[in-house]
């Protein structure tokens, strides 16, 4: 069970995290980034589906991904306050996904010698979408906080707002002690050096945070999830057993 | 997605006679109008108007679809309608590349959509009201699409008829992956397929209406015709889009809301029955009932991306300062 929790903890966060950026598409401040947000969002997405099918195959009780995606409520939700936290602006969406994307590099990367199979498969593909995922967020951040004032000032306030979520990424919660997965907690000193880095080019620094929020690897989410997780899951619940 | 041919064309010009036929000797010999080819002004004003009109009805297509994104009833389709909701924003910048080839600047065109000068393809004015529309819509609306799209391949302007072929190969795509919702829902359960039939009600007119009105009352036409921008009528498309697409309601088990529908031996097609043209014209003329919400959305959009925008030439700015003081 215990690869199992751990695999559902970050097929979450990538389903929550893709969720997020799919409400962008069609209103984005530009054409480009009406195609590089969806798209971003289908990386995340079809990383999801693939852990919650191999999440179902450990579990060995019949459920498949979508039976995990939209048969559970906010409280078996497991993933990272930072993945739920909504939108706000383009600032704090572009902040929220290059944080996830820096740590979810190295992870990938180290993932990807699992002695576990199905694991190495996923890191091999996942860590290639995330890397874009830094390269592309990352640029952004360094416009947005060198632009202009006011780009600059949201960018400040996406940091202000968003890094009190950072520490959860680094709890082992679940993945404590499972060999198939490498530690969170060994991706801090990659983590830092990504965001000090473009911070540097940013003209940003990282706050010391000292309250950081945490809680959604017991299910104890902020208030948004529940409203997108009515959403996501409406149709479906709507109609038990259908197929779609 | 885009049809219906073009709204309010001028193809009037004032070149001298001898310029407009050796053009037309050109378009004759079908050969492609490049960017850089003298054109008499009504035909690179009519295209300009088309390809803008078409661009925006890509982008302003990604709305109604982009209402069930969040809502998709498994992974799998919200994958699918998500990849299909971005193609159409691709399509909407091929197709403003290829009116910039025209001198007319996207950013232009976008105020345009955006204070109601432009125009964009009525259907996406109706509102999508269950997951049956996602399917309905790439099955009729973009198979409509397709109809005339597939000619425009051929279109005379080569940067056009370029980005046709790639737009038309998603296009199919988005129609078969419509088409296989459909039949999903009419082969479920009795919720699903009256959900299918209730949205097969809702988007059968508006999507025949798509063709444009009559080739009678048609007043643009003939000029298209003659500059081969367009290949085929008005009623033409609309005859090839019903004799293909009675048959796939058909083999759903479904009922095209029209009881004059019947097979013309005599055509070998089908007629169909009177269309309302007091509501196709209501809608063209901006009074569908999504109109205002399509463009507030998209003004909203293009308004709070105004900082993001601004940021990214002052970035550029400051960057190539930098570089220069540096040198
Ligand atoms: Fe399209
Ligand atoms: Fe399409």
């Amino acid at each position: 069970m215990a690869l199992f929790d751990a695999v559902l903890e970050l097929a979450d966060d990538h389903l929550v995290l893709g969720h997020r950026l799919s409400e962008w598409c069609g209103h984005a401040p530009m054409l480009e980034e009406d195609l590089a947000l969806p798209n971003m969002a289908l990386d995340l997405i079809g990383t999801a589906r693939g852990l919650y099918t191999y999440a179902g195959a450990l579990e060995g009780a019949g459920r498949d991904e979508d039976d995990l995606a939209y048969l559970r409520g906010e409280r078996a939700y497991r993933n990272l306050l930072l993945c739920e936290r909504p939108n706000e602006d383009f600032a704090h969406t572009i902040l929220r996904q290059f944080y996830f994307a820096a740590f979810m590099v190295p992870y990938w990367s180290a993932a990807a010698r699992s002695e576990d199979e199905t694991v190495r498969g996923i890191a091999g593909k996942a860590g290639k979408e995330m890397a874009y995922h830094v390269r592309h967020c990352g640029e952004w951040v360094v416009r947005l906080g060198d632009g202009t004032e006011e780009s600059a000032r949201r960018m400040k306030d996406a940091v202000e707002a968003l890094h009190i979520y950072v520490g959860e990424m680094f709890e082992e919660a679940a993945s404590a002690g499972i060999a198939a997965l490498p530690s969170r907690a060994g991706m801090r000193g990659e983590w830092e050096a990504t965001v000090d880095h473009v911070f540097g080019l940013a003209g940003l620094s990282r706050p010391v945070v000292p309250h950081p929020q945490t809680g959604g690897r017991a299910g104890v989410h902020g208030e948004a999830l529940g409203h997108m997780l009515a959403e996501m899951q409406s149709v479906h619940r709507a109609h038990p057993g259908a197929t779609w | 997605m885009y049809s219906q041919g073009l709204i309010g064309a001028d193809g009037r010009s004032e070149e001298t006679q001898a310029f407009l036929d050796a053009f037309q000797k050109r378009i004759d010999a079908e050969e492609k109008i490049e960017p850089n080819d003298p054109m008499p002004e009504g035909y690179r004003r009519t295209l300009v108007r088309q390809i803008g009109q078409h661009a925006h009805s890509e982008i302003v297509g990604m709305l109604p679809e982009g209402n069930w994104i969040t809502r998709a009833p498994s992974l799998r389709r919200k994958a699918a309608l998500l990849a299909k909701v971005q193609d159409e924003g691709g399509h909407g910048l091929y197709l403003y590349s290829a009116a910039e080839t025209l001198g007319v600047s996207r950013k232009q065109m976008t105020e345009e959509l955006l204070d109601g000068r432009a125009k964009y393809s009525s259907i996406f004015n109706y509102p999508t009201l269950s997951w049956a529309d996602i399917g309905t819509i790439g099955w009729l609306v973009d198979g409509a699409a397709i109809m005339n799209q597939i000619p425009l391949c051929r279109c005379s302007y080569g940067p056009y008829a370029r980005a046709m072929i790639r737009v038309c190969k998603e296009e199919s795509f988005h129609q078969r992956q419509g088409y296989e919702i459909v039949m999903t829902l009419a082969q479920g359960t009795t919720d699903q397929k009256a959900m299918a039939q209730d949205s097969l009600n809702r988007w059968w007119w508006p999507s025949i209406m798509m063709f444009g009105p009559h080739d009678a009352d048609s007043q643009h036409s003939d000029q298209s015709m003659a500059w081969k921008i367009k290949r085929f009528t008005n009623d033409e498309l609309r005859q090839k889009f019903i004799d293909a697409t009675v048959p796939q309601a058909e083999y759903l088990g479904l009922t095209i809301p029209d009881p004059d529908l019947k097979w013309n031996e005599e055509k070998n097609g089908y007629d169909h029955g009177p269309i309302d043209w007091d509501e196709f014209w209501r809608v063209v003329k901006g009074h569908g009932p999504m109109a205002k919400d399509r463009v507030k959305a998209r003004k909203k959009a293009w308004d709070d991306g105004a900082w993001v925008r601004d940021a990214a030439l002052a970035h550029a700015e400051k960057r190539r300062a930098r570089k220069m003081a540096a040198e």
